[in-house]
């Protein structure tokens, strides 16, 4: 007997339809494609990086133990010139892949190039040489890092505070620092 | 540097020789520090021996907001970093996401974009202006500059139906389309900049006093200026005639005929006139833009959310300071996983400390207005 009043149908299931997640489509242009050409030359092999091409941008995976002679070879190899260091990002793969990636954007004024270095950096180390001495514009990207994500750059002449006040508590930038319920003051 | 002592003067010791250096501190609230903005500066009687910026005073984290907004929403936080050009700020972002989803924006909205991007950088460029002269002791310059600005401000207005933070370019277009009297009103407003840039030329640039007080200050080379990261007027004041809409073009920038203008001593006094020159390179492609600006659709739907495809994406663009890139990461969800703004008010700023280096205390006003900073860009 059943309960008068109460539906006797069953409540609606919800099903989780898997959305499959499309990636970003590779999309590269000529002077990308003569800059990779180069790459895939002998006397980069030294460095064993993992070329790969994301979007347009032609991008490094490097051990961070070769970061500093990778980018000084990226410097001053004359058909590179990579002498504009644009933009440092540490992005937080905690969740997924259990490191954090560390970019370092890289522009050729003189030949047009652009190009992406990757690190992988993890909870237990997250240190990795500086780049000042090869572009000082690194200073203030690395005290950024430092600051947001709690990456240590060996060898950084000052590494205090940029953005937020001294004795801040916590590394805001990452995923896991709570969005509303921490005590500022 | 202890605690608590901000607002008092301190006698260090920085070198070895017998000399003392005096510390002085200006800001965080100073007049003419272009918003929160601290420098330490270390002096010798007169001359500057180290100087020291500190940052963060407007640090609000928008890019640690912007992973837990929707893509659309991103952009009305994009309007608030760099506040006096908007409009440029928001095509930064908007291109990154069309890029990731592969979205063609209908022509007719890439020729209004073009447009009101170029008169908002005359707009910025202007207030620019005005300060300066305020910063170099004259008051004049304010008002015509203001003046100037005033007349994009209200197209602005009229347009997108706000005179700051428009929130105007969406991802795939615009939010609506222009008036049926846009062309005639922009034709208006760039009649009226030709004789005002004119104007506010001959009224401070050639000036004996600012030459005197600009000419030879500041100096920044062009290695330098490259390896500290600058970019934008400030790096071209230094002889390198880079601009990323040439360079680098996005959007619709390579079809316009323009010159880059470059400077060749990188003194304040060639930051300053870069930008006087950009504003006249800037009413030329808005011309153009006039005259090629087809009919049609202004915005490309979307089904449902904006859900870019999984990875990630580098955008560069120029924007009134320099080179605005947005590093984009996607995880296929309707929120960024990760929002990276290269701003260059802030790769600018660091080499302050390089163009301080044996100036006058008196001039450090003026070599800092002349990097034109917007701390809302510098903290983020």
């Amino acid at each position: 007997m059943g309960v008068i009043g109460k539906s006797m149908v069953e409540p609606n299931k919800v099903i989780k339809r898997e959305r499959e997640i499309p990636t970003v489509p590779v999309n590269l242009d000529v002077i990308g494609e003569k800059l990779i050409s180069f790459l895939e030359k002998e006397s980069f092999q030294i460095f064993d990086a993992l070329i790969s091409v994301e979007a347009d941008m032609v991008t490094i995976n490097i051990d961070k133990e070769k970061l500093v002679e990778t980018a000084i070879y990226l410097k001053s190899t004359g058909e590179l010139q990579f002498d504009y260091l644009s933009c440092i990002t540490v992005v937080d793969y905690i969740a997924s892949d259990n490191n954090y990636e560390i970019v370092y954007h890289l522009i050729s004024l003189t030949h047009q190039f652009k190009m992406a270095i990757k690190c992988i950096l993890t909870e237990e180390n997250m240190t990795i040489p500086t780049l000042y001495d090869v572009w000082r514009s690194a200073d203030w990207f690395e005290r950024e890092s430092h600051d947001l994500f709690g990456v240590f750059f060996q060898g950084h002449p000052n590494l205090s505070p940029l953005l937020l006040y001294e004795g801040f508590e916590g590394f805001p930038g990452r995923k896991s620092f709570p969005f509303h319920d921490y005590e500022e003051w | 540097m202890k605690s608590g002592d901000i607002f008092n003067m301190e006698v260090q010791q920085i070198h070895n020789d017998d000399a003392i250096d005096l510390m002085i501190n200006m800001g965080p609230q100073h007049p003419s520090t272009h918003g929160v903005f601290r420098l330490v500066i270390w002096v010798d009687g007169e001359k500057i021996v180290k100087a020291e910026p500190h940052i963060g005073y407007l640090h609000r984290g928008s890019e640690k907001i912007c992973e837990s907004e929707y893509y659309n929403q991103v952009i009305t936080l994009f309007d608030r970093m760099d506040y006096v050009s908007n409009l440029n700020n928001e095509l930064a972002f908007s291109l990154a996401v069309e890029k990731m989803m592969s979205l063609d924006v209908p022509e007719r909205a890439q020729y209004i974009r073009v447009i009101l991007c170029e008169l908002n950088r005359i707009a910025s460029h202007m207030l620019f202006y005005g300060v300066y002269g305020l910063d170099a002791g004259a008051t004049t310059p304010m008002l015509y500059g203001f003046r100037e600005r005033e007349r994009i401000q209200e197209l602005f207005e009229s347009v997108t139906g706000a005179r700051l933070m428009h929130n105007y370019i969406r991802i795939g277009g615009l939010k609506q389309d222009v008036g049926p009297d846009f062309k005639s009103k922009v034709l208006k407003v760039t009649e009226d900049l030709k004789r005002g840039i004119e104007e506010c030329d001959v009224l401070l640039s050639k000036n004996e006093m600012f030459l005197v007080r600009t000419k030879g200050i500041g100096i920044i080379n062009a290695a330098d200026a490259v390896n500290y990261g600058v970019s934008g007027p400030s790096l071209r004041a230094s002889g390198i005639a880079y601009d990323v809409r040439v360079n680098d073009p996005y959007s619709i920038y390579d079809r316009f005929d323009f010159s880059i203008p470059v400077g060749s001593n990188g003194d304040c006094w060639d930051r300053y006139y870069v930008r006087i020159e950009e504003m006249k390179q800037s009413l030329r492609i808005i011309e153009q833009a006039l005259r090629d600006m087809p009919d049609g659709e202004i915005s490309t739907p979307i089904k449902g959310m904006v859900r870019p495809p999984k990875g990630e994406v580098f955008i560069r663009t120029e924007s009134p300071r320099g080179d605005l890139s947005v590093f984009l990461v996607s995880d296929g969800s309707d929120k960024p996983y990760r929002v990276k703004v290269r701003a260059p008010s802030f790769a600018n700023l660091q080499a302050l400390e390089i163009m301080l280096r044996d100036t006058y205390l008196a001039d450090a006003v003026l070599v800092l207005g002349s990097i034109d900073i917007i701390m809302g860009e510098v903290d983020r």
